[in-house]
């Protein structure tokens, strides 16, 4: 069978043009597909966990949810973490797991674009779907970020190549800007590359910033960019017609964090007083804008969300997990769609190791290999449905193309599960 | 679920011509009936106020406008935290409140039906899912078409077949309810960082209108047979000088033939801030008794207040360009959020306050609207929340429309200017109870052409809310009184269940969400489709096939079918 228009469930571009071939319940052909999509529809069924586990030995799944359960009703201050690889559904159990136990969720944008969203709530943010990039754009700036290795069809589908309604020729009406702090595969399709000092892109920003408003800065060069390039740059942004930066980890992980971002919104801001300027956060994994999304409209707060005032609080920096595990405040964990013991500071992934985990997982992974409990799920958007928020916030339909491995039950019924566990036991 | 009579209230049904008699209401089956079963549960309502659900055509409660807001403002969320109870989930308040807490709030508050009044097309699944995290309440939402490129499209080639289908196909691909129109033509300009002034000002890229896209607009409205008319939010919102605007705006909407059996055909939203005279904010006064003397002598308008609330807000809205305005008057923290294709938004938090003069000329304006024009049937109580204040203080502007003494004691504390440049000190008229019920209720569902709600005749929906207030002994000196009967509902039914007992939120069931159905001949839409196939694929990001909201989104839904233009 045919399915055309598929939406793909890997990064943040959650592009939706993919055609796939599905034949006797195995997913034999794709097309449209990046490197990364191809191999993970190709392959998603090898390698599965086929079985529930507790201690690392078989068990029912009947009695693996059990004890998790027992895990996290006995728990005096539980961490719900991950999120951002499912569906929308499994994010709303979770959210409501942490209430009913009075834990902690976070998600994973606590370790890429949380900077992004304290910038936001410090000053605010001009941004735009990514289809004005696609029909207006004259002015394309990726700022630490780099769409060849993190988002293969960025470039192609939505920033820099296509046509559209006023970017008629496509990547010869566009400028394209890159400021990183080394060559990467975006520098080499750039026209210009600005290359900065590491860890300056707040000095190299407000600079900016302040040439647009026309303040004479006494200095010759900042972050290692001569001044007479910082003013060649403030001009053709303040004259383009359609300008928009996508920024990436560079900016919002390296020095200064979500001083960075506030000094990159507040440069797009003051250019709004010249012309159109718009920027959109480059969000990694396909869901994090959807776990923020879901998170918000719950609770008020986007990530690191306590409940244990039986009202949400919201604090990064003390409610976010790394930060919970690395002190040692959480005495167990649920992790879901994510794999922090890989990811994480050595600290909070020790800690992990030593409190019960409950893991909800595809494959094998650092994480599920330290958790107490291993919960197997189908995969949001191949084995089961759901909804999914892109980059810039636009919601789409996840589809179910194959039935799970038997027996495999997707992220939010078996949430669901261990929830209505939770309220009998809570009785 | 058991039958219920309610016993000996005073009852306030306008739609029924039932004003202030006691009259039992019976409920079976999430219908009001003409007689209930003998073994019915009875609720005593003696000494009570009895009023149809309350029904509010225009709030911002669900999608990716409102959600900014709750994201941009924990500072907000700080000041109500909402723990979870026994039937209720934790959340926060005030004025961005999260799903739950809204539903819960308006429930608490006798409301059993909410408008979201803006859903950018492309964000439809998400004003749906926060719609189905919104407990009780039943809602719609109002698609945005003001700046929508295929209305442009066909406004610009004189196409209004085609734009007649492309209203019709939008409602069904959104789950819509209503023409939404946010500052038409004007946000499309601001595509480009730039606006529209006026009904003639030029959209550049189109080359036509404001005044043409309301007039096909509404016209394809009228000839599809809507229930409501166009929800229109002015150009030059927030401009001193814009009630010229709003008033030439309405003249438009009155060259239009109204659908069968209605004489309406524009809703202005709240008119408040479209209201304004003067030529800049040092001068600004009220422009609302020009808007009240023309609307008293014209019957194809209805207009509600967007009533200003002297406190710390959230301003959001479609008007992208306003909302820059905003930000650089205030200097507060700016979100900007453009939709390709069709829409964008604004979001700036600001403070009202009662020293600034502007505010209080506006805090006037919203309540000279409410009672310059006289018919109660033409103007409903809104603060268009959060954008006013948030809908937490409904009771609050119930109090200033039903009390001169309580207007009176709230001026004693403003800036002077709203003595000077408003004629509201010297209006004495005082809302009657049964104004109120059409101002919140009844009018608004006639408004909406909601039939079922809005009244308590038999075959209505069973939302009924009761009032631990007697009419009967109530002077308006006792306005405090009234502000807390109306705050906390001794008790609302929802479909027949009760909901809210003594203020508290005893069940959560989920409300229905309503959406319009006009059918589309095959030929027309197969036409319209070849349109839409070609331009989606040029210049949108997601695949045709891929944008309209699935059945998924609506677990429980209510379809107003209509037979439009093609009989």
């Amino acid at each position: 069978m045919e399915h055309v228009d598929v939406v793909c469930p890997f990064c943040g571009c959650l592009c939706d043009d993919l055609e796939i071939t599905v034949e006797e319940g195995h997913i034999t052909g794709i097309k449209n597909a990046c490197a990364v999509s191809r191999s993970k529809f190709l392959n998603h069924g090898s390698h599965r966990i086929t079985s529930a586990a507790v201690d690392g030995k078989k068990a029912s799944m009947k009695k693996a949810v059990k004890e998790a359960v027992e895990i996290l009703s006995n728990a005096r201050r539980p961490l719900i973490y991950g999120l951002s690889s499912t569906e929308c559904g499994a994010i709303s159990k979770a959210v409501e797991i942490g209430e009913v136990t009075g834990g902690i969720v976070d998600n994973t944008a606590s370790v890429c674009h949380g900077p992004t969203i304290l910038a936001l709530q410090q000053v605010g943010e001009s941004k735009a779907t990514l289809g004005e990039a696609r029909n207006r754009a004259d002015m394309v700036v990726f700022w630490g970020s780099n769409p060849t290795a993190a988002h293969l069809r960025h470039i192609v589908r939505y920033s820099v190549m296509p046509k559209g309604m006023y970017s008629t020729e496509g990547r010869k009406g566009r400028k394209v800007i890159v400021v990183d702090v080394r060559q990467t595969g975006t520098t080499r399709l750039a026209d210009k590359f600005v290359k900065i000092k590491p860890n300056s892109d707040f000095e190299l920003l407000q600079a900016l910033r302040a040439t647009v408003r026309g303040d004479e800065l006494p200095v010759d060069e900042v972050s290692g960019v001569p001044m007479k390039e910082i003013k060649e740059l403030a001009e053709e942004m303040k004259n383009c017609k359609f300008g928009i930066v996508f920024f990436g980890l560079g900016l919002t992980q390296s020095e200064g964090r979500h001083m960075n971002i506030d000094a990159a919104v507040g440069l797009v801001s003051e250019l709004n007083r010249h012309t159109k300027f718009v920027l959109t956060p480059m969000r990694g994994h396909y869901n994090v804008a959807g776990a923020n999304t879901v998170a918000t409209w719950q609770t008020g707060y986007p990530y690191a969300i306590d409940f244990s005032k039986g009202y949400p609080r919201y604090n990064p920096g003390e409610f976010t997990a790394v930060d919970l595990l690395a002190s040692g405040e959480v005495d167990a964990a649920m992790i879901i769609a994510s794999d922090p013991a890989a990811t994480f500071p050595a600290d909070a992934a020790r800690h992990l190791a030593k409190i019960p985990t409950i893991t909800l997982e595809q494959k094998t992974t650092p994480t599920t290999m330290l958790s107490k409990v291993v919960l197997p799920v189908a995969t949001a958007g191949v084995e089961a449905e759901g909804t999914a928020y892109r980059m810039d916030g636009v919601p789409l339909r996840l589809s179910k193309l194959v039935e799970p491995p038997k027996g495999i039950h997707s992220d939010e019924k078996v949430l669901d599960m261990i929830l209505e566990g939770l309220k009998e036991v809570a009785q | 679920m058991k039958d219920i009579v309610i016993k000996g209230g005073y009852v306030y049904d306008p739609l029924n011509g039932i004003d202030g008699e006691k009259v039992d209401i019976h409920l079976s089956d999430g219908k009001v009936v003409e007689k209930t079963k003998k073994n019915a549960k009875v609720i005593d309502a003696s000494g009570k106020t009895v009023m149809p659900g309350g029904v509010d055509l225009h709030s911002h409660i669900a999608g990716s406008k409102i959600n900014i807001g709750r994201l941009m403002r924990p500072e907000d969320h700080r000041k109500d935290e909402v723990p979870k109870g026994k039937y209720t989930r934790g959340g926060v308040g005030y004025s961005c409140p999260s799903t739950f807490v809204t539903g819960y709030r308006y429930a608490q508050m006798g409301y059993t039906s909410v408008m979201e009044a803006a859903m950018p097309p492309l964000g439809a699944r998400h004003v749906h899912e926060e719609l189905i995290d919104t407990p009780i309440i039943d809602k719609a939402a109002f698609p945005l078409f003001g700046n929508n490129y295929f209305t442009l499209k066909y406004v610009r080639d004189g196409d209004q077949e085609k734009l007649n289908a492309f209203v019709a196909w939008m409602l069904r691909a959104t789950r819509g309810y209503a023409v939404k129109i946010v500052n038409p033509g004007g946000v499309e300009n601001w595509k480009w960082g730039r606006n529209v002034y006026g009904l003639d000002g030029k959209v550049e890229d189109y080359d036509i209108t404001p005044r043409q896209i309301v007039t096909s607009l509404a016209k394809a409205n009228e000839a599809l047979g809507l229930p409501h008319t166009i929800h229109l939010h002015c150009n030059n919102l927030g401009m001193p000088g814009n009630y010229k605007t709003t008033i030439e705006t309405m003249e438009v909407a009155k060259a239009i033939k109204p659908k069968k059996g209605r004489k309406t055909t524009i809703h202005v939203v709240h008119c408040q801030f479209n209201a304004l005279a003067g030529d800049n904010w040092m001068n600004v006064k009220s422009g609302a008794p020009h808007i009240a003397k023309y609307v008293n002598g014209n019957d194809h308008v209805t207009l509600d207040m967007g009533q200003l609330i002297f406190t710390d807000t959230t301003t959001m809205t479609g008007d992208g360009p306003w909302q820059f305005a905003l930000w650089n008057m205030t200097g507060n923290k700016w979100v900007n959020s453009d939709v390709e294709m069709e829409a964008g938004a604004g979001v700036v938090p600001y403070t009202f306050k009662k020293n600034n003069p502007a505010n209080t000329v506006q805090w006037g304006i919203g309540l000279e609207l409410a009672l310059l024009i006289d018919d109660p049937w033409k103007v409903y109580m809104t603060t268009d929340h959060p954008n006013g204040g948030p809908f937490t203080y409904y009771p609050k502007v119930m109090a200033w429309l039903m009390s001169r003494q309580a207007r009176t004691d709230t001026m004693r504390e403003l800036n002077k200017a709203v003595l000077k440049r408003t004629s509201l000190a010297n209006i004495y008229r005082e809302y009657t109870f049964n104004e109120l019920a059409i101002s919140t209720r009844a009018g608004t569902a006639q408004a909406l052409g909601l039939k079922d709600k809005g009244h308590l005749g038999a075959g209505a929906d069973a939302d009924v809310a009761i009032y631990d207030l007697d009419p009967t002994g109530w002077r308006p000196s006792q306005y405090k009184m009234l502000e807390k009967a109306f705050a906390s509902a001794a008790y609302t039914i929802k479909g027949g269940e009760v909901v809210v007992k003594d203020g508290e939120v005893v069940s959560t069931p989920l409300g229905a969400t309503h959406w319009v159905d006009v059918k589309i001949p095959s030929e027309v839409e197969e036409d319209l489709m070849k349109d839409l196939a070609e331009d989606f694929k040029k210049y949108y990001t997601v695949s045709l096939r891929n944008y309209p909201v699935e059945d998924e989104y609506l677990p429980i839904q209510k379809v107003h079918k209509t037979r439009g233009a093609w009989k």
